[in-house]
């Protein structure tokens, strides 16, 4: 690639980029939130057309219009967000959109696929459909499918971030396999660990240019974080030491069932003291998002109770959540930053501009029937500052935000109403290495300040480092409760997976 | 491999690249394209018609605004649409699809008539005005709210909803029509009696006082949905139910608040229509302004004060087309064709001002 750049409106998104993949080499793109990774990786996929530049595949200039072309030009992108069709089959989804003959030959494919799979390392059911799948089973899916289009070079968009370490070991292997047959990989992650596993080169984009590109062999993480961010930084996640508080919440038997009768939380019990992070692990659906949830009375609970012990104007309370509205729980300073998968499903409205989100819990104070947005404003403009969330102004829509400052912006509302109870769900999924550490930064302040912080995390280092206690949730179990001190990964990773049968299942 | 001689590809010949911020005067210098563009393209169905565009346009025009007949009822054709516009308002916000305005102005009609008809006598005319005026109110709240009963409680459509009870309530306006409220003098054609005078809306400026409310209307719900808490929360939970909920909003009290207040803003429509506009009840009373103003609230892209603009173009388009039907014996098809064709180069032109096209570059360059 050559002088890529793209623009959207004044935007910058890539300037000037010029980066070069080899056979056979799997290379790191690096990069805060919002420095052009994925606007990149599009580009070579065919989703955006580049306003300027050149790209060239074996020395050929092409024009990658569309999706299509860039298979045509044996280039497949994994994205994030898995695109398949959950009624169908692993193998229906792999020829899906493809031409070809109105019958399918579904043995031929079959078999196809197998041997795909057996090459590089895959374990897959071709007949199996994609709702029974696991998060990692779907993405050996989406690998297969640009696979069995025939792609040389594949872009992978974070594809550990939904993994647990089991299963990013599995992925590694397959993607190492298929480095040794000739393969050119392109892994975008922010994970320092894995980028010195994986990759053979590393290139590092900063604000849209690229910085440089390096052998992974001859470079250290802090050498890769000073490239990104521009300056020196610590890798250390701070664990002040406070005394451990009051008990602020404790849960006894919570029990929680899905629509269909499925059981989610099963008999969760733990307590939540005041100055300390509790951190929650477990393989992703294992319970976590209802856990926080119930708490927050967005889900119904069947069994079980959730004492809260606060204060509301200096008046000690002793309460059960359970069966009480979110309007009630959010005034008992109980406050929930919730980040789901797309950080916008929930918790902020992504229409509107940072300061009408910043008053989405607090709009109902003050008298009469009209919304007062001063405060809000002030907030917004106190959250934009110290955070350093980057926007072109209080009234861009939050959809125009880059990731890491959408989860800035959540994060930055739900610690400004001073909870006794913070709970927080991935609040750094995706989030380069700057910002998780502001927002690491922001939790260790409330729990200086005594509040009971839950940390829902995927990323055992970052819960073994930032947290006191890890709660190990397994299929809606808890498995156990580890002093973060003193437990390793290979421990909690055991934990996450004790039942046997394996997390994935719902 | 075939993939490889693909590579060849040249550049798209038009890309489409979104604008950052345009200005005010490139923007309004877009839109007087539009307008000419509109105007040519109307000139040469026009001449395709075997007609002078020149005269036409000058009697569309005239038809619509030239004299105090034809501007009172050009404002009057308005009026209706802009309070049916305001109705649908909050309801699309919250992304509530009610299409039934038409029928929740009937309803507000059918109300605001039985006391027309049958207390007409016997109440004195600001009172009887005021008793017409909130049982149109409430018809057109109960007409709206019953959808947003069903979807708040189990989650039915409310498009389908909204679109049947229209004709549920045009069906019961003809059962009326034909038998218990039927004018004995008409005979074979039946028809409702006219008002008497103390059902009738009175005048300033030669036009029902309509404009007044309606005006009154756009302020408030500018105020309402940009200023108020309950603003704020139907657009909370027209952008998502989860976080509205997550926010402690109650969404199914959210959802028949707003249907009810939409109803009754539509209902009034209706009582402006029976007592400022008609005089009487027929089946056209709605005729089609419930559907029309879904059009103009979606063109003022919810925003009351464009509303108004919207609603005036609308009703000088139909009123000048009007005239041209009559004047030039231009069928009401084509007239029909060239309001469209205005509409399409005045929303089309939106377009070009949101988006860029880029043209491949002239000189093309070799690839392959």
């Amino acid at each position: 690639m050559k002088n890529l750049t793209k623009r959207f409106g004044e935007v910058i998104a890539n300037d000037k980029v010029c980066l070069t993949v080899r056979r056979g080499e799997i290379l790191s793109l690096l990069g805060e939130n919002g420095s052009g990774k994925t606007t990149l990786m599009n580009m070579l996929s065919g989703i955006y057309f580049p306003d300027e530049g050149e790209i060239f595949i074996n020395g050929q200039p092409v024009v990658i219009r569309s999706p299509k072309d860039a298979f045509d030009l044996g280039i497949g992108m994994i994205h994030q967000h898995f695109k398949l069709v959950d009624v169908f089959s692993a193998a229906e989804n792999i020829v899906l959109g493809l031409d070809g003959k109105a019958v399918i030959d579904r043995r031929a494919l079959s078999e196809a696929i197998t041997g795909i799979s057996r090459k590089y390392g895959f374990e897959i059911e071709p007949e199996r459909k994609v709702y029974d799948m696991s998060v990692s089973e779907k993405q050996t899916v989406e690998i297969i499918k640009v696979l069995y289009r025939g792609a040389d070079i594949l872009i992978l968009d974070e594809p550990t971030a939904v993994l647990t370490p089991q299963e990013s070991e599995k992925l590694f292997a397959v993607l190492r396999n298929m480095r040794d047959d000739g393969k050119a990989i392109v892994i975008i992650t922010h994970k320092l660990n894995e980028v010195m596993e994986i990759s053979d080169r590393v290139a590092v984009l900063r604000k849209g240019s690229c910085i440089g590109t390096v052998d992974t062999a001859c470079t250290t993480p802090r050498e890769l974080t000073e490239m990104m961010v521009g300056r020196s930084v610590t890798l250390d996640i701070d664990r002040p030491s406070v005394p451990r508080g009051e008990e602020r919440l404790k849960v006894v038997d919570l029990t929680c069932l899905s629509e269909e009768g499925v059981t989610l939380l099963d008999k969760v019990s733990f307590s939540a003291y005041g100055g300390e992070i509790l951190g929650i692990a477990g393989v992703a659906g294992s319970g976590q998002k209802e856990l926080c949830e119930a708490i927050a009375g967005l889900c119904p609970v069947q069994g079980g109770a959730i004492l809260y012990a606060g204060e509301v104007g200096g008046v000690p309370l002793h309460e059960n959540l359970v069966g009480k509205s979110p309007m009630e729980i959010i005034r008992k300073g109980v406050a929930l930053a919730f980040v789901p998968e797309d950080r916008l499903g929930m918790g902020l409205v992504a229409g509107m501009d940072i300061v009408d989100n910043m008053m989405l819990k607090s709009y109902r104070t003050g008298k009469g029937p009209f919304a007062d947005r001063a405060p809000a404003r002030v907030l917004a403009a106190d959250v934009v500052e110290r955070l350093s969330v980057v926007t072109p102004g209080l009234s861009a829509p939050v959809r125009r935000l880059s990731g890491g400052n959408v989860q800035k912006v959540l994060v930055g509302r739900e610690i400004a109403s001073s909870p006794s109870v913070l709970i927080t769900a991935y609040p750094v999924r995706g989030l380069d290495i700057n910002s998780s550490y502001t927002i690491y930064h922001l939790l260790n302040e409330q729990k200086e300040k005594g509040a009971a912080v839950l940390f829902v995390g995927e990323d055992l280092d970052v819960l073994l480092e930032l947290c006191d206690r890890i709660l190990v949730l397994c299929a809606g179990r808890v498995s156990g409760i580890v002093d973060a001190r003193w437990a390793t990964k290979e421990q909690i990773g055991l934990m996450m997976t004790h039942s046997g049968k394996g997390g994935g299942k719902k | 491999m075939t993939a490889r001689s693909k590579s060849a590809h040249r550049e798209p010949l038009v890309r489409i690249v979104k604008r950052g911020d345009i200005s005010t005067r490139k923007a309004w210098c877009i839109r007087a394209l539009a307008a000419l563009g509109a105007v040519l393209t109307g000139a040469l169905l026009i001449l395709a018609l075997g007609h002078n565009p020149g005269p036409v346009y000058g009697q569309m025009i005239i038809g619509a605004l030239g004299s105090k007949t034809a501007l009172t009822e050009t404002i009057k054709k308005a009026i209706p649409l802009l309070g049916a516009a305001i109705a649908i308002a909050p309801a699309f916000k919250m992304k509530f699809w009610n299409i039934g305005a038409e029928g929740q102005i009937m309803a507000g009609a059918i109300a605001a008539s039985y006391f027309a008809l049958f207390h007409g006598q016997s109440l004195p005319r600001p009172v009887l005005l005021l008793v017409m005026m909130a049982a149109a109110l409430a018809a057109g709240a109960l007409w709206g709210v019953i959808p947003a009963l069903f979807k708040a409680r189990w989650g039915t459509n409310e498009t389908l909803f909204t679109l049947m009870l229209n004709y549920i309530i045009l069906g019961f306006e003809r059962y009326l029509q034909n038998g218990p409220w039927k004018k004995p003098s008409s005979g074979g054609f039946p028809k409702i009696a006219m008002f008497g005078e103390s059902a009738k809306l009175p005048r300033l400026f030669g036009v029902h006082i309509g404009w007044i409310f309606v005006l009154v209307l756009v302020v408030a719900m500018t105020v309402y949905l940009y200023r108020s808490k309950h603003g704020y929360e139907i657009a909370v939970v027209g952008e998502s139910e989860p976080t509205a909920r997550y926010a402690g909003m109650n969404v199914a009290r959210i959802i028949i608040r707003t249907m009810l207040l939409s109803g009754a803003i539509a209902g009034l429509v209706g009582f402006l229509q029976v007592s400022g506009a008609n005089y009487t009840l027929t089946e056209n009373t709605a005729g089609g302004i419930g559907f029309t103003a879904i059009t103009v609230a979606w063109l003022a892209k919810l925003n009351p004060v464009v509303m108004v603009f919207i609603a005036s173009l609308l009703a000088i388009l139909q009123k000048g087309s009007g005239r041209i039907q009559t004047e030039f014996l231009i069928p009401a098809s084509a007239a029909e064709v060239l309001t469209g064709i205005i509409l399409f180069f005045m929303l089309g032109c939106e377009f070009f001002i949101n988006y860029r096209l880029i043209l491949r570059p002239g000189k093309e360059r070799k690839h392959g």
